[in-house]
């Protein structure tokens, strides 16, 4: 069973229909116990990254969390503002830490020329190969709508993103991945994405 | 590189889609759930729904009729009409929408757009100003209350300092005409606004999104082309591509 974590940043259920479109056992909760018996949690998320942690923490899931997936390992998916989460720090509205799992900052894109939020359809540009893409094209176009972006470095990435520079578009370490766009939301192959997620095995 | 969006706009009413001509008469498109799984399959980018039903009636938003389209709609979905307060937009999104399209709330009352981008994320607010031409001018034109003395560069500035995420621009007198977009209009637009302007009202071939895109649109919002003409949305992303547009070419 997959737990998508309930802590009130919206678009859960987008998520929820989405894994059982492609057939997967969903669970949206908040429930420790629930989250315990789960073999994969997923963070999704809209809206502001201090406002998320609270909210992890008014609940009682950061240290659940932590256990979940630091020390039992269980797969992990982050998806926009929960793939931010997972970073060292923001800068979103005051600096607040995240959940420091993959180290780096979250920031705001220096708009210049370009709109903020980086909203529609952008491509991905694979760095290194990645489980969570099997039969994806390198190239592919996902859903994004963002203003803040996770600079993880080399160290996490998986692909990248042309928005005036390259950002990480999505990271995985270990068991732990992250993605900034909304698969939910990317039509086919964010569902193939949703699927790779749901068919890992230890 | 960031795509140019295609998005239908479609109107709900008594439980159909339908599309209109000049905010007038209507023409039925086909059932909800249907059509957005038509949508789906056709790799539009986005898809816009607005309740004309619960605008113009005062009748409380069909939840009900959200929830099925949100099921087959694996693609971000914006829903408006109607929307009056807060308690309003959770209905919506937990209903399975992804943004909500406020107008008439937003002209009587900005703060609410101040309100609902701060607790829902400004992506969440989309901000639709409906346009006509009066006299050589354009004005803000409202459903119930008809053309107001109101400059629409203005009220998306303002719009776009209260929070708004997105500015959804109609052209009242291009809709549903086939002519194309107000190019005119695009063009006080160009540049002014940071955030992502949909251009909506008078595609009617595919060369008319390439004009709009070239005058400072940001996405292409159309009815009537997928649904009494010809063409796919395939063939005019095609076009669109041709002419150096980038867009999203479904594999």
């Amino acid at each position: 069973m997959i737990a998508i974590i309930d802590y009130s940043m919206g678009n859960l259920r987008s998520v929820e229909k989405a894994f059982q479109k492609i057939g997967a056992n969903v669970v949206i909760t908040k429930d420790h116990d629930i989250i315990k018996r789960a073999d994969k949690i997923v963070l999704p998320g809209v809206g502001a990254f201090k406002e998320g942690m609270e909210n992890l923490k008014q609940f009682g899931l950061i240290a659940l969390l932590n256990e979940q997936v630091l020390q039992n390992k269980k797969f992990f998916l982050g998806i926009c503002l929960g793939m931010q989460l997972i970073g060292s720090r923001s800068y979103e509205v005051e600096e607040t830490p995240g959940l420091n799992w993959i180290k780096g900052d979250v920031v705001k894109f220096n708009s210049g020329k370009l709109k903020v939020p980086h909203v529609g359809w952008n491509n991905i540009r694979f760095i290194k190969p990645n489980v969570l893409f099997k039969n994806i094209p390198d190239q592919t176009d996902f859903y994004f709508v963002h203003s803040y972006y996770f600079e993880s470095g080399t160290q996490g990435a998986t692909t990248v993103t042309d928005y005036g520079i390259d950002f990480v578009s999505s990271v995985n370490k270990d068991n732990i991945f992250g993605c900034q766009f909304h698969p939910e939301k990317s039509q086919k192959f964010g569902l193939e994405i949703l699927k790779n997620f749901a068919n890992l095995n230890r | 590189m960031l795509k140019h969006r295609l998005i239908p706009c479609v109107l709900l009413k008594d439980w159909q889609l339908v599309k209109s001509i000049q905010f007038d008469s209507f023409r039925t498109i086909g059932h909800p759930t249907a059509t957005v799984r038509v949508y789906n399959a056709r790799n539009v980018d986005e898809l816009i729904v607005l309740d004309i039903d619960a605008s113009l009636k005062n009748e409380q938003i069909n939840t009900e009729i959200i929830s099925d389209m949100a099921d087959e709609c694996f693609m971000p979905l914006t829903i408006g009409g109607g929307i009056e307060d807060i308690d309003g937009i959770y209905k919506v999104l937990n209903a399975g929408a992804d943004k909500i399209s406020i107008n008439s709330k937003a002209i009587e009352d900005q703060s609410f757009i101040r309100q609902s981008s701060r607790i829902f994320g400004s992506q969440c607010i989309v901000c639709s100003i409906d346009v006509k031409k009066v006299n050589g001018q354009y004005r803000v034109f409202n459903k119930k209350k008809g053309v107001l003395d109101i400059d629409p560069l203005i009220l998306a500035k303002e719009y776009e300092t209260m929070g708004a995420g997105e500015i959804l621009l109609t052209s009242v007198d291009n809709e549903g005409t086939q002519k194309g977009y107000d190019l005119e209009l695009l063009r006080l637009f160009k540049d002014q606004l940071q955030i992502p302007v949909i251009i909506n009202g008078g595609m009617g071939k595919p060369h008319h999104g390439t004009e709009a895109i070239k005058n400072g649109a940001d996405a292409l919002a159309a009815a009537y082309i997928f649904h009494f003409s010809q063409y796919t949305p395939a063939q005019i992303k095609e076009e669109l591509y041709q002419s150096n547009i980038p867009v999203r070419i479904p594999v």
